[in-house]
């Protein structure tokens, strides 16, 4: 029988959790506070995914980039070749928390959406706020 | 809504609430100071947005706790601006605040109205934190190009789009230390190692796993930067291990080419406003002293957020923040009659932090002024498996719960209930401490 150590990411707790395993076949999965941890674990172990966050060129607004993430967790394996095709996206000014910025990242069925807001040039952005 | 809302000049506006830096800290006491009846509510910000230094920081793992999903930076910030304006709460944004008076005049200054002073009812201090500087870096010789604060980095790589090298080496393992070691790792660069002087990381656990162990970045504990080649440019850092001192064992020293040092070696909380109003600071946070309503020594001034101690969640600042918002709004309205909240010239209980527990904030309970409950945060002094957190009161151990792991990098809370406090009329000391099994 094989033991893994793992650290639960989460949540903050960071859980040390240990998972028996006998030939590939989850035995028991010990050490997780809450059952998110035991799921992390036998995902962890099968199919890690991450959640990617990143930055992509925008043309026409009054930031050069704005801030994206990947809409759900992605496999750990194609974290690289997402950054890489996002090198290539540009969007256009103005671009919303939402707004969706490349669909089917890297043959993942997964959308990336914009995590911040950007402005048009030439659009005045308030000095003051609600006054 | 004010009429002449625009035009701070002259020394004539007066609001009852003034908040200081429009980070979550700040958005957030604004939020619960208007829900809890004030309407006369000033922000004041000195960079182009609301919203802090999430702006920067792109990665998830904001809000696990405030909003049950894991939200990025500029997302969490976001939330919280729209609740400002939706509450039209009033901000100024480009606007510094250069000094703050006893009784409670700020003084502060933008493109549009020069310099102006507003009276403030009661001011919320919210500046945040800044990076300590790489003068906290005991290495002699040159100082060439290439080293950067980890927080630096990240406005250029993330806000600026700006890689500010491609050959990495980190010193200190603090979180923005982790993330950047990703950040750079994902845009190209490669990060050859993370050195931390500690045995342990000053940074979360689940950032180790998933910005270093993720790209097999290795993270050398115990370790420092004994010598930086390059004059012009970085071309390379010397690591050393050290000792139980923190001194550099001779002959282990490994030399690693590079073109780029990132620092982080800590925050610290920014309190030069505070310091030169006469704001009582506690040496071991660098924050203020503040009471259970997280007022500092000078009446109707408060503080929350990482300009009080840092935290390394944004929940627990939006929280913390929160109850100076509703504190302060019990403070104004006290003024006005409207509320019971007076600040007692009595002394309160006192809160000590003992053998392992390094702080505490708040470090002094009046129960009378006390909600229900109060959430005590602290921070431990080094790593504790399997131990307990004891509270006394006077003598009597009153709280004992025990903890699996215990690190500096992780603030720990314990919520003390007023009905308890009440019952113990003659209490003088809260002592928090560790205690092994
Ligand atoms: C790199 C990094 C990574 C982090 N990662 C996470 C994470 O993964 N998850 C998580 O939950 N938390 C994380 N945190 C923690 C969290 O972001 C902070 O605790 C939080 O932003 C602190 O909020 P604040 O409002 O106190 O300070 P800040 O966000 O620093 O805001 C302070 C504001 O005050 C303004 N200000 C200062 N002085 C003045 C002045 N004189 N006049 C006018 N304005 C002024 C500043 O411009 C700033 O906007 C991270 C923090 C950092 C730095
Ligand atoms: S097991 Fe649950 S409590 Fe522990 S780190 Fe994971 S999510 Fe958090």
């Amino acid at each position: 029988m094989e033991t893994k150590n793992l650290t639960c990411i989460n949540c903050p707790m960071g859980c040390s959790i240990t998972v028996k395993m006998d030939g590939g076949r989850i035995v028991s999965i010990t050490g997780n506070t809450c059952k998110r941890g035991e799921d992390y674990a036998g995902k962890e172990l099968t199919n890690p995914t991450r959640i990617v966050t990143t930055t992509v060129k925008v043309t026409g607004g009054q930031s050069n980039t704005v801030s994206v993430k990947t809409g759900k967790d992605i496999p750990k394996e194609k974290i690289f070749d997402c950054v890489r095709e996002l090198k290539n996206v540009q969007v256009q000014a103005p671009v919303r928390i939402g707004d969706v910025v490349a669909s089917d990242i890297a043959g993942t069925g997964v959308d990336v959406v914009a995590t911040g807001n950007v402005e048009r040039t030439g659009v005045d952005v308030a000095e003051a706020g609600n006054v | 809504m004010r009429e002449k809302g625009n035009d701070l000049r002259g020394s004539s506006q007066s609001y009852d609430i003034v908040i200081i830096g429009g980070g979550p800290a700040g958005l957030a006491a604004a939020v619960s100071a208007r829900e809890s009846g004030i309407e006369s509510i000033l922000i004041l910000e000195r960079d182009k947005e609301l919203g802090g230094i999430l702006n920067q920081c792109i990665h998830n793992g904001f809000g696990l706790h405030t909003f049950q999903e894991e939200l990025t930076g500029p997302e969490y910030a976001d939330r919280f601006i729209q609740k400002v304006n939706d509450l039209k709460i009033e901000y100024r944004l480009n606007t510094m605040v250069m000094d703050i008076s006893p009784d409670r005049r700020v003084t502060a200054m933008n493109r549009t109205d020069g310099m102006f002073v507003i009276r403030a009812g009661a001011v919320i201090l919210a500046m945040g934190c800044r990076e300590r500087a790489r003068g906290a870096l005991n290495i002699p010789g040159y100082r060439p190009a290439g080293i950067f604060s980890a927080g630096t980095a990240q406005r250029l790589v993330n806000r600026e789009g700006y890689m500010p090298g491609r050959e990495v080496v980190i010193l200190g393992s603090g979180d923005i230390g982790l993330i950047m070691a990703r950040r750079m790792t994902l845009e190209g660069a490669k990060v050859k190692a993370v050195a931390e002087l500690m045995p342990y990381s000053g940074g979360l656990k689940r950032n180790i796993v998933q910005c270093l162990d993720d790209y097999g970045i290795p993270l050398k504990l115990s370790h420092t930067v004994v010598d930086i080649r390059g004059k012009e440019r970085v071309e390379g850092v010397t690591l050393a291990q050290v000792d139980e001192n923190g001194r550099p064992v001779p002959g282990t020293e490994e030399y690693y080419p590079c073109d780029t040092l990132l620092l982080s070696v800590g925050l610290i909380p920014e309190n030069e406003l505070s310091r030169g109003m006469g704001v009582g600071i506690n040496p071991v946070t660098s924050g203020p002293v503040v009471n259970e309503s997280l007022e500092t020594n000078i009446p109707g001034v408060f503080a929350c957020g990482n300009v009080l101690h840092v935290h390394d969640l944004v929940d627990y600042v939006s929280k913390e923040a929160a109850a100076a918002g509703r504190n302060a709004a019990a403070y104004v309205q006290s003024l006005s009659g409207e509320s019971s909240f007076v600040r007692g010239t009595d002394s309160g209980i006192t809160l000590e932090a003992e053998s392992g527990v390094r702080y505490t904030v708040p470090s002094v309970i009046r129960p009378a002024y006390m909600e229900d409950s109060l959430t005590v945060r602290f921070r431990v002094g080094g790593v504790y498996r399997n131990c307990y957190v004891s509270v006394y009161f006077d003598g009597e151990r009153v709280i004992h719960r025990m903890r699996p792991v215990m690190a500096p990098g992780e603030m720990e809370e314990i919520v003390l209930k007023k009905e308890q406090l009440l019952q113990y009329p003659s209490l003088k000391t809260v002592r928090f401490t560790v205690e092994e099994v």
